[in-house]
């Protein structure tokens, strides 16, 4: 952009492009390091940033917990988060067809009621909704847990102004040569708005990875709690197990940041939506 | 779109519907109705007792000790974390917005901490902010800065979670910063630069107010956020030390799932939502004396 470039323009800016990014990683970099260390060598003055004597004991004992453990924790969080993601887009990808191409009277109002709940935090749902599933018997459940993704109004609202774009004309003449509009569905429709139907996925699945808040009142037996909950009580469990608790992070961490990786152009796509939070 | 009549569109619409609309009304607008039921109810669901108190819980919430202390917690956070966040936001969008060699690297650096749960970097974040043995007060100690142990203090608590906070979001909001220094017509920048203009005549002339109503989005979503701040409070002091750092949405979930009293943790998430509202109105109304549109 910049036509002539001062050389102590160029310095301050690099300068300020390196603060900004050692701010960005230091904390990460300081995690990896905690979690080689062991119970005595973490706490030095000054830091040691490579691990005199690297040791996997802080995976170990975190593998170990008596109570928690690691390998149940991540099957859970990759099985619920894979099932909620399918649930999201299948749910919202159904009802943006409906909404996009199959008019009906009201379709405009339901759609509206919609997007206003949108404006309700999801605070105000959080109690009344876990006295429904308490209601129904499904507290400390994986299906009380995937059920309320059937409700994704972001996802609706994503989809439908993606098949609003496609041309009719595909779709009438299949219907003219006999299709139903099921087949429509999956065999026009569904490819024609691949692009945003990836974005949406990982948003669901990266949302679905990273949730705290749900799993952690509606699970409550070990065996089903996932990584983020685990996580989360081993915080306050081993307050000064600094090493445990980092190698934690890290496994937390690891799988999605792989998954950002090397998806990470559709993701980038999505926030221009307003997609991660 | 043309639809047969015998197309059986009705069914089909019906079918396709369904789940979400099932889904919609069982956990989004029962949950909504209900919970104005909830908050006029004396709730206890480990006794699994429920008798009409009518207004008494929101009365009891507002006129409470606790109350004030939760408020001014709540806005301490937004106080300290709204002007530093968009001051980032912008600085990182900027520097995302020139042409160098790796930007997509940095790019990706920078949002890394996006895509951590709340919960690993709340984890991480405790251990970088701990007294004596934690990265930042050995980085301060360094320069002779001698740092208390942030969230073990009172006062120091909330700056401790507004910086992680502040490391969490940075990368998300700069994305929406540059997406919108992107739309602006470079043509006002090259008549600028005709008429003399420097580079600190641009960004205040030309950026700031191109940028105003991208910088408005930020802070309406920013307002509804932080006042549901809970993650990292949670996790990183439980409301502590000594209640320093009670919040809305803490307070409701010690409420609703430590003492299962689900009538007063419904009342507090009407007053919650009601403090949104009154925010989030109130910066539309403020809206007209900077935000510029004409661009």
């Amino acid at each position: 952009m910049r036509k002539k470039k001062s050389v102590i323009g160029t310095i301050l800016f690099a300068l300020l492009l390196a603060v900004m990014a050692i701010c960005t990683l230091l904390p990460f970099l300081w995690m990896l390091s905690s979690s080689f260390k062991g119970a005595e060598t973490i706490r030095t003055i000054p830091i040691r940033w490579i691990p005199e004597h690297p040791t996997l004991e802080g995976y170990r004992q975190g593998f170990q917990m008596q109570g928690f453990s690691f390998a149940r924790a991540s099957f859970n969080s990759l099985f619920l988060a894979t099932v909620c993601t399918l649930v999201q887009v299948a749910s919202a990808c159904m009802a943006a067809f409906v909404f996009a191409k199959i008019p009906f009277r009201g379709s405009g109002k339901v759609f509206g009621i919609y997007l206003a709940t949108m404006m309700i935090p999801g605070t105000v749902t959080m109690v009344p909704n876990y006295i429904i599933l308490r209601m129904l018997g499904l507290l400390d459940s994986f299906t009380g847990l995937i059920l309320p993704s059937l409700a994704n109004v972001f996802g609706v609202f994503l989809m439908r102004q993606s098949m609003m774009t496609l041309n009719d004309s595909y779709m009438e003449s299949a219907m003219l040569d006999g299709a139903s509009l099921y087949r429509v569905f999956a065999v026009i429709v569904l490819p024609m708005v691949a692009p945003t139907l990836a974005t949406m996925t990982l948003l669901a699945f990266m949302g679905s990875w990273n949730s705290y808040l749900w799993p952690l009142i509606v699970l409550t037996s070990t065996d089903k709690q996932t990584l983020q909950v685990v996580l989360g009580n081993m915080n306050g469990l081993y307050k000064n197990k600094e090493h445990v608790l980092m190698a934690g992070a890290v496994l937390t961490i690891l799988p999605i940041l792989v998954v950002y990786l090397l998806t990470q152009r559709k993701v980038d796509s999505g926030i221009s939506l307003g997609g991660l939070k | 779109m043309y639809l047969p009549k015998s197309s059986g569109r009705r069914t089909a619409a019906a079918v396709f519907l369904a789940p979400s609309l099932v889904g919609m009304i069982v956990f989004c607008l029962i949950p909504i109705v209900s919970t104005l039921g909830f908050s006029l109810l004396d709730y206890d669901m480990l006794a699994g007792t429920m008798q009409w108190v009518g207004l008494k819980n929101f009365a009891r919430i507002l006129t409470g000790r606790e109350f004030p202390q939760v408020l001014l917690h709540t806005l301490t956070y937004l106080a300290l974390y709204l002007p530093l966040i968009l001051g980032l936001a912008v600085m990182e969008g900027m520097v995302l917005n020139h042409n160098f060699k790796g930007r997509q690297l940095f790019r990706t650096v920078f949002y890394t901490p996006v895509i951590t749960s709340w919960v690993a970097a709340a984890v991480v974040w405790t251990w970088v902010l701990s007294g004596k043995y934690g990265l930042l007060n050995q980085m301060l100690a360094s320069v002779g800065i001698n740092a208390p142990a942030w969230l073990s203090s009172k006062q120091w608590a909330m700056p401790g979670i507004v910086m992680a906070a502040l490391w969490k979001d940075t990368g998300y909001y700069a994305l929406m910063v540059l997406a919108a220094l992107k739309s602006i017509d470079p043509a006002y920048y090259e008549a600028a630069a005709i008429d003399g203009a420097g580079g600190a005549r641009k960004f205040f002339s030309i950026t700031l107010p191109l940028l105003s109503p991208t910088l408005f989005l930020l802070m309406v979503i920013n307002v509804i956020y932080g006042l549901q701040v809970f993650e990292s409070v949670l996790i990183m002091t439980d409301g502590g030390p000594g209640a320093a750092t009670t919040v809305f949405l803490e307070r409701i979930y010690k409420y609703a799932f430590d003492q299962y009293k689900m009538g007063m943790a419904s009342a507090y998430s009407w007053i919650l939502f009601l403090f949104i509202l009154l925010f989030t109105l109130a910066q539309f109304r403020l809206q007209k004396k900077w935000v510029n549109y004409d661009a």
